[in-house]
């Protein structure tokens, strides 16, 4: 594909949200994580396309959505390297990469059959880990999940 | 949330540390100080565990407060389906402050969570149990007479052994130097060895609990190695006796050497060295109860430096 033709894929949305660079694996996460599927809106979701940086890379176009950016931060949990297009009119009005929040509420699954998080019902909290950053750490139980390995609630 | 309330050894800082210390050292010389009067307690054991409930109840009693409770949450409404987060709330109406022990990870983070209650956490599955630390810490000030500079050596099952992981925690502010002996099955998780590397708290790993590491230690920190926790039993059967501690073995040790076990032993330190004045385990369980007091006055908010004058 020409670059011209990538660029008139993402502008063809009028208005909306495009997040692109998603690695491929993190793609379907990525959709679980921001609850695509109970979106009434246009919605067109691409994987294993080419990318330079990435390999290959997935990316989600939601027509006339704009998700406030705590909820987009959350898919950095399994896609640091996704970059948000705000689209307004068919032009890129704002275009950012997604930061992990402090604390991800309600979204992982503590993978800690003993954690107080899976027998009552409540919300799951994760922090990073101070120790080690690439990890995830429950807030309950202290129990550590490798983000790209989190099961999503 | 209330501020006083107690889930990790890991919440407290240095100061509060060794002002609880101090506070556990005020209780053992004036044990029976009435200033609970008045006060209802709350022992919700949803696990049962005799040591801790009854060392904790103690510690209410001596201090003039009162106890309410359960020690099996089998005859409780937990075992009709109520949640902890109900229970919690209903037994907050009631007392002034909650000690709690509960089979589930997390448990009492999330308790202290859902009320204002003083809640102190009374150990949390395999998590948690800033109570024991606390007794282990005054435990090595009182036979040591400091917490700085100390040679501790913790021995048997180091991966599952959370009295281990909270101790090497809270020494972190003392300087000491750790001697890890287990087998490889038991070995110290990664998460506390990186711990040390980051702080720069030197410490050795063996598999052999030689003479050379016990002739070096200030403080033996023995625990149980469980036939449950090897997935291969030939590998216990092979280990379960290179861990155990005989009377033997302590003969040219440190005269200010002392030997420490959270409790209960099974065979991980042999009868004969009970009577070796450097088996200090029996002493330590005592010392649950000063330092059980002290807990209890900082949940509820009482300076015990005021009680001094």
């Amino acid at each position: 594909m020409r670059k011209t033709d990538k660029e008139m894929a993402v502008a063809a949305l009028e208005s909306g949200t495009v997040i692109d660079h998603i690695p491929s694996e993190a793609l379907f996460k990525c959709v679980k994580i921001l609850r695509l599927a109970d979106m009434p809106h246009k919605l067109t979701i691409g994987n294993n396309l080419d990318s330079g940086r990435l390999g290959k890379k997935g990316i989600i176009k939601v027509a006339d959505t704009f998700f406030p950016e705590s909820v987009l931060n959350r898919i950095a949990l399994i896609a640091p390297t996704a970059v948000v297009n705000i689209i307004r009119d068919y032009q890129v009005a704002e275009k950012h990469p997604v930061t992990l929040p402090k604390q991800l509420r309600g979204i992982v699954r503590c993978g800690n059959p003993k954690c107080i998080t899976n027998n009552e019902p409540m919300a799951t909290i994760f922090e990073s880990d101070a120790n080690d950053s690439s990890l995830i750490r429950c807030h309950y139980c202290n129990h550590t999940i490798q983000p790209d390995k989190a099961e999503i609630l | 949330m209330n501020p006083n309330s107690l889930v990790s050894i890991d919440d407290l800082s240095k100061e509060q540390i060794l002002q609880l210390l101090e506070t556990a050292r005020f209780f053992e010389e004036h044990p029976d100080h009435k200033i609970l009067d008045g006060k209802v307690v709350a022992t919700l054991f949803f696990e049962p565990s005799t040591r801790t409930r009854l060392s904790f109840e103690t510690a209410v009693n001596r201090l003039g407060g009162r106890v309410i409770g359960f020690s099996d949450a089998s005859t409780t409404s937990s075992s009709k389906g109520e949640t902890l987060k109900d229970t919690i709330k209903m037994v907050s109406n009631y007392v002034d402050m909650i000690i709690m022990r509960h089979y589930l990870e997390g448990a009492a983070r999330y308790a202290t969570e859902v009320t204002e209650t003083p809640v102190i956490n009374a150990g949390d599955g395999a998590n948690q149990h800033p109570s024991q630390t606390m007794l282990d810490l005054y435990s090595i000030l009182k036979t040591q007479g400091t917490l700085d500079n100390l040679t501790i050596t913790m021995v048997g099952d180091l991966k599952y052994g959370r009295t281990v992981h909270s101790l090497l925690m809270a020494m972190k502010y003392f300087k000491p130097t750790f001697r890890f002996v287990a087998c490889d099955e038991l070995r110290m998780p990664r998460e506390y060895v990186d711990f040390c590397e980051k702080l720069g708290i030197p410490y050795e790993e063996h598999t052999d609990f030689s003479k050379e590491v016990i002739d070096s230690s200030d403080i033996i920190y023995m625990t149980r190695v469980q036939r449950e926790r090897f997935s291969d039993i030939m590998e216990y059967e092979r280990v379960k006796d290179l861990y155990t501690l005989r009377n033997s073995m302590l003969d040219t040790s440190r005269p200010n050497l002392r030997i420490l076990h959270p409790l209960p032993r099974v065979n991980e330190i042999a009868y004969d060295v009970d009577e070796n004045p450097k088996a200090y385990y029996f002493d330590q369980a005592r010392n649950g109860l000063f330092a059980r007091q002290a807990l209890i006055c900082r949940a509820l908010g009482i300076d015990v430096r005021k009680l001094k004058e």
